[in-house]
């Protein structure tokens, strides 16, 4: 089978060996939890509990405000101690609720689910999802029961699962798929339920050569196929995925609906059928820890609301020269202040190694690396400059809205000029002045 | 557990290990095969153009730098070298010193460093400086000297471009042989007479993406589609295209002077453009221009463009619909 893929992208090191042959472990519940009540963009949970409450695992303790906001879980069972803001991995202290762990586990809810998963209607399969506060599990943790639920004029004919995991050094889905396949296939299968969807496919790398045969072999029993892709990056960006596989272009600022496709990624289709056979909220995860600076890199399964120190001291504590700390990959991944942030949702890796000195920005010499290798056929260097310049209706007539921010060009780029923060300038202004005109 | 300070910085975390000075290197690296030829045909006089325009270049950067009060150390990306070697290249071998010297001067100053320096350039330094050479004194930048390799003694000899101009060569059947040219024994320029050394450095820096293949196979394409059809009509009168690609300047202009990043377009539409422009001028000027020799005027001509080129002509970004 030839390898499909997209235009454009770049071959950076995998770094894969650290913890590509590490089974899962789990990590024992920590003494405290703290459980940000938002863990993507959009508004935070509204608080069920307060301080001094009792709490069991899997209990409901922030509600989900808008569409776009997902309900969050107790990951143990215990005391509440407090619900105030706590520092957050994507930067800024969000609201948090700690809970000290009792380590008695009791579970919120026993009662086992005696239907059959497959006969729920869609609705019933969605109404699970977001009761469980299924998200996206790549990384932008978008709730997932808005992915299942497709407007009626866009008939979806297909589910994506993700399991091409293109960033470098992370494996945790390629352990999942290795270790869960059943699972992801038959997550996959009640997303396909969800939206009327006619088929699944599963894309993988073909730098996961075992995943591939374990899906092919497994994949008969459902209707969809498995389809091996070229190992490139971002080939698990949404967008170009849909374009690897069935040659279909989302157009511009819209979503895969518009293309009768729902992705999920392979970790969040497990969590799909965890949610709607057990009635299992999402309060667990697992994470890649790996990188020259972690002493014992491993895949764990971790509780959400752990903190990273507890973590890395897992897997041995960080090497002394480690000075860069990053939660998700090392292309998109968000850097840390301090090993005191909690794991939340999104959280696909815990990375840290000891950073090259930065070098010397130079002049952009207009080599063209950045256009040569952007999977959005952006001119980034051109929108840099726009951006610099404030000159926001270029930069918007140039597609900066259409960046998704994956740094290829970045990358590639010999002046180390840091275009995506200039994109991200770029759209942040662009959006705040769309914002105020409608305000 | 240790205490770890973390460094904070926007993604991506991992980058590339090349970076301008690598580039400036590698393009210095692809230019010792002609630098090389160059010597074994010139002898001390390739040598002696050679070394000052290098360090008139260095010097008059340095100067520069340190007029518009910026760090020194960018000195050291490789660029104001690259140009004096170009420069030398486009030399007539009998040049003196002191117009050398001129040319250097010019092209770091008005070809690069009023603009702002490395990257802010609009037009090819060393093209600059020759063109001002040229202008400035045309005797000096056309009278031509055999290579030391032929063991002729003549005051002066015609490239093999001026042979076929202004001499009726087809006619009188003194056209330069294609094998001559292709090993470079012929007179002409420092740089340019060799087309095999030349090759050798363009492969190398093809190998090396270092340049972008659209431009030497778009020139190459539109003089070929040129010459071509004119030779083809009245093979009596004109040359055959690969007489004009051999010949001249076409092969250092194509590989090493229009390829140059700073002032080449930087989306392929552009390039696209860019490169078959320069092989129609270089048509249009060698077979009716008052020159023998036109890569340079052509170069510098699309360069003027290439601003234009990039504003218009932006890609198709992934899903937008065609319009209508």
């Amino acid at each position: 089978m030839k390898a499909k893929t997209f235009a454009h992208g770049i071959h950076p090191p995998e770094f894969k060996d650290f913890t590509a042959e590490k089974a899962i472990e789990s990590l024992p519940p920590p003494e405290k939890v703290m459980i940000p009540l938002l863990q993507h963009f959009g508004k935070p949970a509204k608080p069920l509990v307060q301080k001094g409450d009792q709490v069991n695992l899997g209990q409901k303790i922030g509600e989900g405000q808008t569409l776009f906001s997902a309900s969050v879980h107790s990951s143990v069972s215990g005391k509440v101690i407090s619900v105030d803001y706590y520092n957050h991995p994507g930067g800024s202290p969000i609201p948090a609720v700690s809970i000290t762990n009792d380590g008695q586990d009791h579970p919120f809810s026993d009662k086992e689910e005696t239907k059959d998963p497959f006969s729920f209607s869609p609705e019933e399969i969605r109404q699970k999802v977001k009761e469980a506060g299924v998200v996206g599990m790549g990384g932008a943790a978008f709730p997932t029961a808005v992915k299942l639920s497709p407007p009626k004029d866009k008939p979806i004919e297909t589910i994506i699962i993700n399991g091409c995991e293109c960033e470098p050094l992370l494996t945790s889905d390629y352990r999942l798929m290795l270790e869960a396949p059943e699972d992801i296939l038959r997550g996959a299968e009640l997303a396909r339920i969800a939206t009327g969807a006619k088929r699944i496919i599963v894309g993988i790398e073909d730098n996961k050569k075992k995943a591939f045969e374990i899906f092919q072999d497994k994949i008969q029993d459902f209707s969809g196929e498995i389809a091996l892709l070229k190992t490139k990056y971002p080939q698990g960006a949404e967008k170009n995925l849909i374009y690897a596989l069935l040659r279909r272009e989302v157009p511009t600022g819209g979503l895969p609906f518009d293309v009768g496709v729902v992705v999920q990624n392979a970790g969040t289709a497990k969590a799909i059928w965890d949610a709607v056979s057990r009635g299992k909220p999402l309060y667990e995860r697992v994470i890649s820890v790996s990188g020259q600076g972690i002493m014992e890199p491993k895949n764990i399964l971790v509780r959400i609301g752990t903190p990273f120190k507890n973590v890395v001291e897992f897997c041995g504590g960080l090497k002394e020269n480690a000075d860069i700390l990053i939660m998700g990959g090392p292309m998109m991944g968000i850097v840390q202040w301090s090993l005191d942030v909690p794991v939340v949702k999104g959280t696909s890796g815990i990375l840290a190694w000891a950073a090259p000195r930065p070098s010397l920005e130079y002049a952009c010499i207009r080599c063209g690396r950045c256009v040569e290798n952007c999977p959005m056929t952006l001119v980034p260097t051109q929108l840099a400059k726009y951006v610099k310049f404030d000159d926001l209706t270029a930069a918007e007539k140039w597609g900066v809205l259409d960046c998704v921010e994956c740094g290829c060009c970045q990358y590639m780029c010999p002046s180390k000029i840091p275009l995506v923060h200039w994109m991200r300038v770029g759209k942040n202004r662009i959006i705040t002045l769309k914002q105020k005109k409608s305000a | 557990m240790t205490n770890n300070t973390f460094i904070l910085q926007s993604s991506p975390h991992f980058k590339d290990k090349d970076s301008v000075p690598k580039i400036m290197y590698t393009v210095i690296a692809s230019l010792a095969p002609v630098v090389a030829a160059s010597l074994y045909f010139f002898r001390f006089k390739a040598l002696a153009l050679l070394l000052s325009c290098i360090v008139t270049c260095l010097v008059t950067e340095a100067l520069f730098l340190w007029l518009r009060k910026k760090p020194l150390h960018s000195l050291r990306d490789g660029s104001a070298v690259i140009t004096g070697i170009l420069l030398a290249m486009t030399l007539p071998p009998s040049l003196s010193l002191e117009f050398a010297i001129i040319g250097a001067v010019v092209a770091t100053t008005i070809g690069k460093q009023v603009f702002g320096g490395l990257g802010y350039n609009i037009f090819n330094p060393a093209l600059v400086g020759r063109a001002f050479l040229q202008t400035a004194f045309p005797v000096a930048m056309t009278t031509w000297i055999p290579p030391a390799a032929l063991k002729i003694q003549t005051a002066t000899f015609a490239t093999p471009l001026g042979n076929l101009r202004f001499q009726d060569a087809i006619a009188e059947g003194t056209l330069t042989p294609l094998k001559d040219l292709f090993t470079g024994n012929v007179g002409g320029c420092l740089g340019e007479t060799s087309a095999f050394a030349l090759i050798l450095g363009a492969l190398f820096l093809l190998s090396r993406r270092v340049i972008d293949w659209r431009i030497p196979l778009g020139i190459l394409l539109s003089l070929t589609a040129f010459t071509g059809s004119f030779w083809l009509a009245n093979p009596e009168k004109y040359a055959s295209p690969l007489f004009h690609i051999l010949a001249g300047g076409f092969l250092i202009g194509a590989f090493f002077m229009a390829t140059d990043m700073v002032t080449s377009p930087i989306i392929p539409r552009g390039t696209w453009i860019y490169a078959l422009g320069i092989g129609i001028v270089i048509g249009l000027i060698r077979l009716f221009g008052g020159f023998a020799e036109g890569v340079m005027y052509s170069i510098l001509f699309m360069n003027a463009f290439v601003p234009l080129l990039n504003r218009y002509t932006r890609p198709r970004i992934f899903g937008e619909r065609s319009k209508g």
